[in-house]
């Protein structure tokens, strides 16, 4: 309680919340305790607030930060970083971080459970139980052993990683793509992805999208791969040169593919509904009650260190 | 070619494919090259043969054995030989090999697949994409992160050990139950499946269906699992009291499960096919082409160490 004899102070910095609004933060309780908060443009406030934390995929552009004259710090509550124009960021001396490993399990389970559905057929046997057809059909196809399979990683940053550690404890060897080989991976390193995909079984999508990567996931490297490859994408859908994809799915021209990311979310291409080879899945890799509270951790982290001039947790890198 | 001056011996010993109408074995050729082969019961070689090669869930009962007095030994071609009268061969110095390692991965590959399934609500979030609704419902519940939690197998046999494996490297930790603790194993033992239950997220059945092992997993056990636990069975349907499971997962007083084996294949529970928090599979888990191979291996291998007196390769042991 405040009184005139002994008011005490709010020491809490200020921090912006940019949503949009159909996204909300589920941390807000948490992080009352820590900062004051406000959630619009047009307050008073934006002039002098330093720090923002960007909700969901909510844009951050060159027009947002010229509202934000004084901001050095944007926190992203995600593992990608698209939305946000970096480039910008980076001319105007503003540090970006992002979720670093609170989400990498999770997506690396996530890929994992799509790559055993795509090659066991789980998903496609569930519908095949449901609607009733084992008793009349008797049999269903034949999945495909995981064991032995090369893995090729496109992004070997904490999600391709916590990947490639799961895939070898079933028998895979793992090899990679990244902008730059890591010297303390014993994985071998491919310069670019067509030469991955030439000797990988599957591969596996786990990089940041830029403009360098944008459609990295192309006719050529499709092909490259093959018509008994496997590919699964959890990281953006623009990755992927979608129409290719399907046209590819389709013709019976590649083996399979598990999909948690499009090019146009929600809308999914309507010719994979009818592909037994394929898993559709609605954006979900990132998600599960537990990434919440690790998020709500390295968001506040983040905060934190930026008000006490200490190194950021998660600065964003590009893999 | 036979001539009287210069007839060549057939060296091959005889052995009986014994199999029912509908199931074939995709592995006759090979065989041919050591065996000679027949596969009628009335066949006047019936008599003499000292080995046969049971195909799929094919019986061996009493009444088999009694047509074939020269019998000395049962070659399996699955891991459970629940179909097999083990205490009528074991009466009659009759010795049963099962497929010994040629299946553990796959299986424990599928027990992963269907657990990261139902934690993580793949095949259902397949289903929502299929039928159009991620455009009009936006959001898809969230599933659960499976790194951390307490996985109990039920049967440390080869594919309950391969199943560890692979979910420590998801950052699970393991406990079993088995007939009898294995010295050399380091997870914690329980005695018994009901305490095992006590103190696990996630029960995984494994072992093999005995008369004491039928309905291990019952009501006692579903309920100290707890509503928030999770069973996988890639055993035998009869390893489950399916009626209690199918109350427990109706009521929601357990978490969710995934089956790939139930007590009247291939009927399944109608009421299952309307829950969310289910995976459902017409007995895949053994599958695929690869495991083919590594079958047929195993059951020549052991084939050839009876012809020569030398150990077998995979004797039929309980866990």
């Amino acid at each position: 309680m405040a009184s005139e004899d002994n008011e005490v102070e709010d020491h809490r910095p200020l921090v912006l919340i940019h949503s949009l609004s159909s996204f909300k933060l589920p941390l807000q309780d948490r992080l009352i305790t820590h900062f004051r908060l406000f959630d619009s443009l047009a307050s008073p406030e934006a002039s002098s607030v330093r720090a923002l934390i960007c909700v969901g995929p909510t844009p951050v552009t060159a027009d947002t930060l010229d509202h934000l004259p004084s901001l050095r710090l944007v926190v992203g509550s995600s593992a990608g970083l698209d939305h946000v124009d970096l480039a910008e960021c980076h001319r105007r001396g503003i540090a970006v971080t992002n979720s670093g490993d609170a989400y990498s399990e999770n997506v690396a389970d996530y890929a994992v459970a799509l790559l055993l559905d795509v090659l066991r057929r789980v998903s496609s046997a569930d519908r095949f139980v449901r609607s009733g057809l084992w008793p009349q059909m008797g049999e269903y196809p034949l999945g495909r052993k995981l064991g032995g399979k090369r893995i090729g990683i496109v992004g070997l940053g904490s999600i391709g990683s916590e990947v490639a550690k799961r895939l070898v404890a079933f028998g895979c060897t793992v090899a990679y793509n990244s902008r730059n080989k890591k010297p303390s991976v014993l994985y071998p390193y491919y310069a670019n992805v067509h030469d991955l995909a030439v000797n990988s079984d599957f591969l596996i999508v786990c990089c940041a999208l830029t403009n360098e990567t944008h459609h990295i996931i192309n006719k050529d490297v499709l092909t490259a791969l093959g018509r008994e490859g496997v590919i699964i994408n959890v990281g953006r859908g623009a990755l992927v040169d979608e129409k290719e994809l399907v046209q590819f799915l389709v013709q019976g021209e590649i083996g399979g593919a598990g999909l948690d990311v499009f090019e146009n979310e929600p809308n999914v291409p309507k010719e994979l509904f009818a592909l037994d080879n394929v898993v559709l899945s609605p954006h979900l890799a990132v998600l599960t009650p537990e990434s919440f509270e690790a998020l709500n951790e390295v968001i506040i982290a983040n905060l934190k260190a930026f008000f006490s001039n200490k190194p950021l947790l998660s600065p964003f890198q590009q893999e």
